[in-house]
């Protein structure tokens, strides 16, 4: 395990949300819920966010926001769409102002559904989002070691390892 | 005298004591909130974690300034530990802080120059008390020098009481708790952005991270240089003051700048001067 997964660091957006996953969102801080005992915190700033966590939907105002905010946090980075509406669009979905969910504008690897979602199912979300984190994580070693290998004049895919180069 | 190895071992341990400082503070914090609160170790998994990320910069004279920095503090740090002069130490800590306000102005984000702005606001705060501390030790055992005061068999903390009580107060904007946590703060989402720090990300703001864990040790071996006449009293003392420190942190909202700059220099000004015009009265003048 590395460090990814003990202390990640959550960016939270409400796009268009009603504000009742917000409200959800922020319950898992308080003392009932605890985050912060796996390391959890919420950062109010992209560069030190390692987690982006939405909810609602997308809409023209926040389409650039959005893709923004995600392009200024630093690799690797995993994206919790949370909430119905930040998933699919829910039942803003035939709005005329909303293109619907998170993935319209950015890959979205988690999705948690509920109208609101219960906290309980939040941090599980975060949870599952930090085995993602790691397996990018690695991707993202291997990547390098490959481009090294290959600017060395090596044959990239003779790399086997899970990070770290052999 | 200077002396190289404690200059080495500040500079290669003080970042492990630093840390776990940060960790029990953290745990502390969590229970005095009623919470469970994450591992002491977390401090080393967040520094461990920005390591691993990648390493996006908004320029390269923002690393510069980062390193700087780090480099500085732990300069002043082991300085301070080896047993030199403290007027130098004081003045070398606060070209370190500069180089973290230089490095917040080099990116060109409102969020990061309002931070930069209310650090040089904080440094303004702090820094006559810091001067007084110099001044006070010297007066209370005639010398500037590190390795003196902390082997003196004077009684410092009877003789300038009030010039502690004036560091203690101070101490809170250095270890950025609150109510003087203004350019930027250890809890989460609390500073606009995140102040001083906004810009900075992965392996700088790790560096950050580290030089603020010197930074503790250097402030918690100034503390005990006011009881150095007796070691158990020396870490008792620290111990009891960092404690104050996070009991204050959890029971005080942040105050504005106006007010942190005005009662620092009220502060100053009356326990810190009026204490040292209390000894030169009653050692008959200046001698």
């Amino acid at each position: 395990m590395t460090y990814l997964a003990k202390s990640p660091w959550i960016l939270h957006y409400d796009a268009s949300s009603c504000n009742g996953c917000d409200i959800e969102v922020l319950a898992c801080l308080t003392p009932m819920y605890d985050v912060e005992r796996f390391g959890i915190l919420n950062t109010g700033n992209p560069k030190h966010a390692d987690i982006f966590v939405i909810t609602g939907s997308i809409n023209e105002q926040n389409r650039e926001i959005v893709k923004n905010l995600y392009d200024q946090i630093p690799r690797p980075n995993v994206v919790v769409a949370v909430g119905i509406c930040a998933c699919s669009g829910g039942v803003f979905r035939e709005c005329y102002n909303v293109s619907g969910g998170i993935d319209k504008v950015i890959p979205v690897d988690v999705y948690v559904p509920g109208c609101a979602c219960r906290p309980e199912s939040i941090i599980d979300g975060i949870v599952t989002a930090l085995g993602i984190l790691e397996e990018k994580r690695t991707k993202m070693v291997l990547d390098v070691d490959k481009k090294e290998h290959r600017h060395a004049g090596l044959n990239p895919d003779h790399i086997l390892s899970t990070g770290g180069v052999q | 005298m200077i002396n190289i190895v404690w200059a080495i071992v500040f500079v290669l341990v003080a970042p492990l004591i630093g840390g776990l400082i940060a960790g029990i503070d953290r745990k502390i914090t969590a229970h005095m909130q009623g919470r469970v609160g994450p591992s002491i170790f977390q401090p080393f998994w967040d520094v461990g974690k920005l390591f691993e990320k990648e390493n996006g910069v908004v320029n390269e004279t923002q690393i510069f300034y980062a390193i700087c920095y780090v480099i500085f503090m732990a300069f002043t740090g082991a300085l301070f530990f080896a047993g030199g002069d403290l007027l130098l130490v004081i003045f070398a800590l606060t070209l370190a802080q500069i180089f973290l306000v230089l490095g917040a102005y080099s990116a060109n984000s409102p969020y990061s120059f309002v931070g930069a702005e209310r650090e040089l606001l904080q440094i303004m705060a702090y820094e006559p008390m810091v001067i007084l501390v110099a001044v006070g030790l010297y007066v209370a055992t005639k010398s500037f020098s590190v390795s003196d005061i902390a082997s003196s068999t004077v009684p410092v903390i009877l003789l300038i009481p009030g010039i502690f009580l004036g560091f203690i107060y101070v101490l809170t904007i250095k270890l950025r708790k609150s109510p003087f946590d203004i350019s930027t703060s250890h809890h989460a989402h609390q500073e606009i952005v995140k102040g001083v720090t906004t810009e900075f990300s992965g392996r700088s703001l790790a560096w950050i991270e580290i030089t603020h864990w010197y930074e503790t040790v250097l402030l918690l071996g100034i503390v005990y240089l006011f009881f150095a006449f007796n070691p158990l009293l020396g870490i008792a003392a620290i111990i009891i003051v960092y404690l104050l420190e996070i009991f204050l942190d959890n029971t005080n909202a942040r105050a504005k700048w106006q007010f942190a700059l005005k009662s620092s220099w009220l502060i100053a000004v009356v326990v810190g001067v009026v204490n040292l015009a209390a000894l030169y009265v009653l050692n008959g003048g200046v001698s």
